[in-house]
């Protein structure tokens, strides 16, 4: 269950589905032109969506054009916006949560690939899918009342006793931050990452780690000469792939990353995101300048996460389908 | 060397037991998430929470009646438009392979369930509720059902590459047409699939609170009318959780853990009824 990415093609060079597309009655007729229709509404929809985000930011276009991405200046009542405190909190909690994600998925996905009892991988991959399938509003409200009174409390005063010297770690100590945000997402695109990267390391041919293993290799210099470099655009496939999730997550850090529009180098100070402004600020706004620079940044954050998600997708879609090529995988 | 192929075979063991250890950190969360939420929530959970709608400020008691009623009036509405469309373009994608629009519409779909939903809501809102004039849960169906139908497209195409190709070549021998073999022939072979997929998309709106924001909006009321702004227990439990008042914190772990419930159990659900389908699968 909630596999993220799906890389299904039909196998090559067997054939599936109806060789010959033309029907010969009437019902083979209509099935065929209403299975065209569903399908065709997923073009339609989509070009639909871009053409509506374009729209409706157009005024905000217009006023302020591509520096609207640089500038920082977010004023509602001047009717002055400037999104980069946005981007900024967008990339950099992404980031954070990346580097606090990356290394506990990686490993999740190495021990349940490479060294765990078969009795226990599939209810271990299960628990972290489930993981996944937890709201983001929940992860949100425990995020509120349970790990940033324990962040506060913990991690941040001990963090700030020992790299207090660094500006990441200095000045006052606020609650909701950009720390506690990347900590949330961290937990939240961690599913995601060991599940592409579980199905990546899978897709492995296991003539890879018996090979070496038979030239003296221990278990754990298998998995890092052979397998892993082997997997690896897969792999960074999959960490882009958390990438774009954690850069359109909207609830869970709304709700603990304090919302102010102000750059700050500490992380213990709040921030904002792209997809955080939109959804505190959507339904306040009166002015149709404030929503087309709400929309704006939408439109800003969908070609973000478009470009991303592509760019991820072509990576782990190289590495199954060549070893769906070489007889592995499925 | 002797001593070179211990250490070796010692950094070996040891980093078995880092990656093991990277399993316990990983698993943590859910054990906590799941943990608090029993434990806060648990208690509120009576008759009443189920049958009210909220009291006045400052009251305690009420529940959110109208915000499990909303969840279901809107993730049904989403669902009859958005099971159809996933539906057909997953069948379309399975039984003509090859064709260019089928190949676009796996691509598009990719793109569409990567976008964040957030967006998603931003275009409901352009598309539905600016050109209405006011919220509405039917916007907030429109938003779901557009999450859901990339997802339902993809399990279902999925689901129906599973058919062995043998079943729909002796349904066409035998002189079946072709839209009578794929629905009678090929789509009923892989239906419990196609049902536990449809589930699990549902599980997945049904927990989305960010496309409801300014499309249902949230109420107070029971609402049963979806051209009218509605609750949702997601935007119950936003508003809850980020409101001043004690109770209403209290009110946000009881509908979290509603929520959460059933979102589980509609995952349980496809889990168990997949295992028992495709056993040798996984």
């Amino acid at each position: 269950m909630n596999e993220p990415e799906s890389n299904v093609a039909p196998p090559k060079g067997e054939p599936h589905g109806f060789q010959d597309l033309s029907g010969t009655n009437v019902g083979d007729i209509v099935f065929k032109t209403v299975l065209i229709l569903g399908a065709l509404l997923i073009p339609v929809l989509l070009g639909f969506l871009v053409w509506e985000l374009v729209d409706g930011s157009r005024l905000a276009i217009q006023e302020y054009g591509l520096g609207f991405l640089t500038s920082s200046t977010w004023d509602p009542v001047a009717e002055e916006f400037g999104a980069l405190p946005l981007i900024f909190g967008t990339l950099l909690s992404s980031l954070l949560a990346l580097l606090i994600a990356v290394p506990l998925s990686l490993g999740v996905a190495v021990f349940l690939t490479e060294f765990a009892p078969a009795r226990i991988r599939s209810p271990i991959a299960f628990l972290l899918e489930l993981l996944a399938a937890i709201p983001s509003v929940v992860y949100g409200l425990w995020g509120i009342f349970v790990l940033i009174p324990f962040l506060r409390a913990t991690i941040f005063p001990f963090l700030q006793g020992t790299l207090g010297f660094l500006p990441f770690f200095s000045g006052p100590i606020y609650g909701p931050s950009m720390l506690a945000a990347a900590v949330i997402l961290a937990i939240m695109v961690m599913p995601y990452i060991m599940s592409v990267s579980r199905e990546v390391l899978l897709a492995v041919p296991a003539s890879q780690r018996e090979a070496a293993i038979a030239l003296g290799a221990t278990r754990w210099e298998a998995v890092t000469t052979a397998v892993i470099p082997s997997a690896r655009s897969g792999i960074i496939g999959a960490i882009i792939l958390g990438l774009g999730r954690a850069l359109g997550e909207t609830m869970a850090v709304t709700m603990v990353i304090g919302n102010t529009h102000e750059l700050a180098a500490s992380l213990f100070a709040p921030g904002y995101t792209m997809a955080a402004v939109v959804a505190n600020e959507f339904t306040e706004a009166s002015t149709d300048i404030h929503f087309a620079a709400l929309t704006y940044v939408a439109l800003a954050l969908f070609v973000v996460t478009l470009a991303v998600n592509a760019f991820a997708r072509l990576l782990v879609w190289r590495v199954t389908q060549k070893a769906s090529g070489s007889g592995g995988g499925r | 060397m002797i001593n070179s192929r211990r250490v070796r075979r010692w950094t070996s063991n040891l980093m078995v037991g880092v990656v093991g250890l990277t399993v316990l950190i990983g698993i943590l969360p859910l054990f906590l998430i799941l943990g608090t939420l029993v434990v806060k929530g648990a208690g509120s959970l009576n008759l009443a929470f189920f049958l009210e709608t909220p009291a006045p400020v400052g009251e305690t008691g009420g529940g959110v009646a109208h915000a499990i009623v909303g969840t279901l009036l809107i993730v049904a509405v989403a669902c009859l438009m958005g099971l159809p469309i996933g539906l057909a373009a997953g069948i379309h994608a399975a039984e003509f392979p090859g064709t260019r629009l089928s190949r676009a519409t796996r691509f598009l779909a990719d793109v569409m369930n990567g976008t964040p939903s957030i967006v998603v809501g931003v275009f409901a809102w352009t598309w539905v509720v600016a050109r209405q004039g006011h919220f509405s849960g039917l916007a907030g169906s429109v938003a779901l059902a557009l999450l859901m139908i990339p997802m339902v497209m993809r399990t279902t195409e999925e689901l129906i590459l599973l058919v062995p190709n043998a079943l729909r070549e002796a349904a066409l021998a035998l002189g079946y047409s072709r839209w009578r073999t794929s629905l009678t022939i090929v789509a009923r072979t892989a239906l419990p699939g196609l049902v536990t997929g449809s589930l699990l998309a549902v599980a997945r709106i049904a927990g989305e609170t960010a496309p409801l924001l300014f499309t249902a909006l949230g109420s107070q009321f029971m609402r049963t009318d979806v051209t009218q702004p509605m609750s949702a227990l997601p935007l119950a439990v936003f508003a809850y959780a980020t409101g001043p008042y004690e109770e209403w914190h209290r009110l946000a772990w009881a509908s979290a853990l509603v929520l959460i419930l059933l979102v589980l159990f509609l995952s349980l659900l496809t889990r168990l009824a997949t295992r028992s389908r495709f056993g040798s699968h996984e």
